[in-house]
């Protein structure tokens, strides 16, 4: 490939304006009436041309599953992988072409199931790709198996007498990978949504946004605690860095405090409890311990949970330290022939 | 005192001992020198799975085998002439394969009570008559040593305890005449920065030598003249490894695209890995994938980009690979499996070598989804097999399955390097832009060939979206048509079927009249060649092909196996390219199946071939 200069996140003064038109492919959208991956697209793209990336140097690479179809709806270079792969092949094509905007759209069965593995080395890696985490809690394209981010309980076709098991906090689970920047979002929050985005897309290294997705036919409402109107304020715990972490309506507001043994507690403000008290999100900490223990606030998405970016750091990214041949051309000829002939040589004949 | 010196033809000499004492080294060491010498040679190493099983016991015991000849030479050699054995397991493990009247040199320190008992002789096998057909030398090698390095500058009873597979490998080249500078250099470079361990060794070696010409245990000498018939050019010792990695960067140079190698470590193919992870100066990228289904996966992203994907395992992987390479069928892009074949099913016997991969290659994979596959004959020759795999993946837009295996892996032999310009360009051809802007690109049109255009991202114009699910003819857009399934079904089949086209035919090395063709593939191809020659040294008349390309076969395959009554098929797995051929052709070929984890050996393939002569003619009127 020719010149592969790093435009990951950074404007380019040459494209001409773009528009979200310039990012809808011609393939008719085929999601369920209601879904929230429509929502999702739509906010991706609204805000691909701020990124002022052109298409052909953004590349969406997808799994299997409702998120899975994605790829085809932008009007941008895409692959439809296989089920969890996705993080694996965006990571080959992140090694070869630091000079794309590489974006993953996954669902939580393809990533944290079957691409479990994949995700947490990518995320280890801090390959420079972006995970977006279409989070439903149910299995939509094979209709209604539990997840593993169902919750305890649940009845679905797989589990008639309700899931056993625990389900993966996926904030938990990327803050434990060590991710450089987390975050979690709402489909039907679509200026938080945007806002997340925005940042992902300008972190130097591998991003994982959560978003939490209605599946209106499998697990309808499943997140309506925090994103329908009555309740959000008094669900939605936002985090913004350097701001205290309070959340919560005019008659109650309430915030996050670090208790003497360390474990952080939601409490509700006055009564001798002040906004001096709570504590000061720093999503800049390197040290993850604190994210993870913001993440842990909340079990399930029916109580208080922290919204936004937990963490966003600055880490090496992977390949960073191939530098003897930064330009990945391949070899000429000179030098595979003079490693051909390294070492013990002899000749044979007189005219060689 | 005079020697002896006595000319030999061809030699074949096993370097044993227990895991721990470097016979590995050794052997390595004496095939450079033999090398060097202009010999023909082949070789086979043969060490325990276990990284250092119980010292002194059979299950320890690691042993080198290095063939060598005035003339070309075409396996490691079935039975030794010379066997070192470095202690009593060492020679219990190699004692049934050696010939009557062969020379056995043993460490005679080692047979100790104990390591007797570890290796479960009752009665020391110097004592009694177990070595009565052989020729013996006991040589003091441990005490030898360490006397030797006695009194050398800051040598420790470590230092020197450690350097007795060097007084062996002194002794042996001594025997054999090799030259003793090669090995010195080695020595000097090798241990550069410990001035200790280099003198012990260089020491041992010298005193391995000397040991040989002064003692009167050894009363000749044996030389082999450099062979002859010998292509002129330059050349190197190089194992399949390497020549597998040097393949790879060949087709990375004349294709232009840059080399990303994507692995899991597993026995024996993590040598690739390690070998291509050196060579980041030359564009090549190496991943160390978190399993062998990421690896596939980080190959084929790469193929996407633009760049030459490679991923590389053995057996157990190539089970993990499959969806992956399924994937890249249906995407329709370049990218190059490589298979180094071990002994299965499940684990089995991972450094042992096998051909048994040969089916799940062509059909290991849910769907119809056919895919081309070249197998490497010799070590050397894994250079030219993988540069063929590059280039048909590139130019056909297809992954392509290489097949090697632990044999050739581990294997060198004297390689004539290759000149590059000579080889072939490999044109990636990508896609242009569209003259038209407005113009819609079709990733799924195909030209002449059957192929698609390959279009990395970072084209205006050309952004495209593909993947796993079925495509409509041309546009590449998702399509459940059942007309369109059937057809993109037989355009997928007809793509790899046409490589065919270009492919030169099989050529059979054949004496007239023959009535047995002998039919190969993979690294059976030396021991092939020699069963073939033995044969003929008979007076009997039989003919040879080997195959390289499993899939598509040559065009004149089918016309081959109907020019001879009798057709015979060795290999190492229980006959999956005679299942083949029968089914491709209704010729009834036959089966010379070993699935030992060893390589085929000349001698019981010889007897298979004379057998297959004699015996009466069965179904004839059938092909």
């Amino acid at each position: 490939m020719s010149a592969t200069a790093h435009v990951n996140g950074s404007g380019n003064g040459a494209t001409p304006r773009l528009t979200k038109a310039d990012f809808q492919s011609d393939q008719e959208t085929r999601w369920c009436p209601g879904c929230g991956d429509y929502a999702i697209l739509n906010a991706v793209q609204t805000f691909m041309p701020e990124l002022g990336i052109p298409p052909e140097k953004i590349v969406f690479v997808t799994g299997i599953g409702c998120a899975g179809r994605f790829a085809y709806y932008m009007d941008t270079y895409g692959m439809h992988s296989i089920h969890g792969r996705a993080a694996a092949i965006a990571t080959g094509l992140a090694t070869t072409r630091e000079d794309l905007s590489i974006w993953v759209v996954s669902g939580d069965g393809d990533a944290l199931s079957i691409g479990g593995n994949h995700l947490i080395h990518a995320l280890r890696r801090n390959v420079p790709i972006k995970i977006l985490l279409l989070n439903n809690q149910i299995y939509g394209l094979t209709k209604g198996q539990a997840s593993p981010t169902s919750e305890r309980g649940k009845i679905t076709k797989s589990t008639p007498f309700g899931s056993q098991d625990r389900p993966f906090n996926p904030v938990s689970l990327a803050l434990g990978a060590e991710a450089t920047f987390v975050a979690r979002t709402l489909d039907r929050d679509r200026r938080h949504m945007l806002e997340v985005l925005r940042q992902a897309a300008t972190h130097r290294g591998a991003a994982l946004v959560e978003i939490y997705q209605n599946c209106p036919v499998f697990n309808d409402g499943a997140f309506f605690a925090l994103t329908e109107r009555e309740t959000k304020a008094a669900m939605q715990i936002p985090l913004v860095h350097g701001e205290p972490i309070v959340f919560g309506p005019e008659e109650r507001r309430r915030g996050v405090v670090r208790r003497p043994d360390g474990e952080l507690e939601i409490v509700d403000l006055g009564d001798g409890v002040t906004e001096a008290d709570v504590l000061v999100h720093d999503a800049h900490r390197d040290d993850p311990s604190l994210a993870f223990a913001l993440s842990r606030l909340s079990e399930r998405p029916t109580e208080p949970t922290p919204i936004g970016i937990f963490r966003q750091v600055d880490r090496p990214i992977h390949g960073a330290a191939a530098e003897l041949n930064p330009d990945r051309r391949a070899a000429d000829v000179d030098a595979l022939r003079a490693l051909m002939h390294a070492g013990d040589t002899w000749t044979v004949g007189a005219g060689a | 005192m005079s020697k002896t010196v006595e000319e030999r033809e061809r030699v074949v000499v096993r370097f044993a001992g227990d895991s721990g004492d470097g016979m590995q080294l050794a052997g390595g060491r004496f095939t450079d020198a033999t090398a060097v010498l202009g010999n023909d040679l082949a070789t086979l190493p043969d060490f325990p799975a276990e990284i250092r099983a119980p010292a002194g016991t059979i299950p320890g015991v690691s042993a080198f085998q290095i063939h060598f000849a005035s003339r070309d030479i075409l396996t490691p050699g079935d039975a030794p002439n010379v066997l070192v054995a470095m202690n009593p397991a060492a020679l219990k493990a190699n004692l049934p394969s050696l010939p009557r009247g062969a020379t056995i040199i043993v460490n005679e320190d080692a047979f100790t009570r104990r390591n007797l008992e570890k290796a479960g002789y009752a009665v020391s096998p110097l004592e009694d008559d177990t070595l009565r057909e052989f020729t013996v030398h006991r040589v003091p090698m441990t005490t030898l040593t360490a006397r030797a390095a006695e009194g050398l500058e800051g040598v420790g009873t470590r230092d020197a305890g450690r350097a007795k597979n060097l007084f062996a490998l002194g002794l042996l080249s001594w025997l054999y005449g090799r030259p003793t500078d090669v090995t010195e250099r080695w020595i000097e470079r090798k241990f550069a920065s410990k001035p200790a361990a280099k003198a012990a060794n260089l020491a041992a070696f010298r005193a391995g030598w000397s040991f040989g010409e002064t003692t009167e245990l050894l009363d000749v000498q044996y030389r082999v003249a450099p062979a002859e018939d010998v292509e002129p050019g330059t050349y190197r010792q190089v194992n399949g490894t390497t020549a597998t990695a040097l393949g790879l960067l060949a087709g990375s140079v004349r294709s232009g695209l840059p080399l990303l190698l994507a692995s899991y470590p597993i026995t024996p193919a993590s040598e690739l890995l390690h070998e291509l992870s050196r060579h980041e100066a030359l564009g090549v990228r190496t991943v160390q994938a978190e399993d062998e289904i990421a690896a596939a996966g980080v190959a084929l992203g790469a193929a996407f980009g633009g760049h030459l994907g490679v991923t590389s395992t053995s057996g157990p992987g190539m089970d993990l690979k499959a969806e992956t390479i399924g994937l890249a069928v249906m995407l329709e892009l370049p990218m190059v499996i490589v298979d180094v074949q071990r002994a299965g099913p499940s684990t089995g016997m991972p450094t042992k070598t096998e051909q048994s991969d040969l089916l799940m290659a062509m059909y290991g994979r849910h769907g119809e989804s056919p895919l081309p596959i070249i197998a490497a004959q010799t070590p050397g020759d894994c250079f030219q097999a993988a540069f063929e795999a590059v280039r048909i993946a590139i130019e056909r837009r297809t992954p392509v399955i290489l097949l090697t295996d632990g044999f050739l892996s581990n294997s060198s032999e004297p390689w004539r390097i290759p000149e590059i310009a000579e080889l072939p360009a490999i044109d990636p051809a990508f896609a242009q832009p569209p003259a038209d802007p407005d113009a819609r690109f079709l990733p799924y049109a195909r030209d002449e060939r059957g192929v698609r255009p390959w279009a990395p991202p970072g084209v205006p114009g050309l952004a495209h979206r593909i993947g796993g699910i079925e495509k409509q003819d041309g546009t590449g857009n998702i399509s459940y048509d059942p007309a369109n399934h059937a057809t993109m079904t037989r355009l997928r089949a007809e793509k790899i079927a046409r490589i065919a086209d270009d492919l030169p035919p099989l050529e059979v090395d054949a004496d007239e009249d023959a009535e047995l063709l002998v039919l190969g593939w993979g690294s059976t191809y030396g021991a092939i060649r020699a069963a073939v020659r033995r044969v003929r040294a008979r007076g009997l008349r039989v003919a040879r092909a080997h195959l390289r390309h499993l899939n598509p076969l040559p065009g004149n395959v089918g016309e081959v196996l109907r020019r001879y009554p009798r057709v015979l098929v060795p290999e190492m797995n229980t006959g999956q390219l005679a299942r083949l051929l029968r089914a491709e052709f209704l010729v009834d070929c036959r089966s010379y199946s070993k699935v030992a984890g060893q390589p085929l050996f000349a001698a019981e393939l010889e007897e298979a071939i004379v057998e297959h002569l004699g015996a009466p003619l069965e179904g004839v009127a059938a092909r």
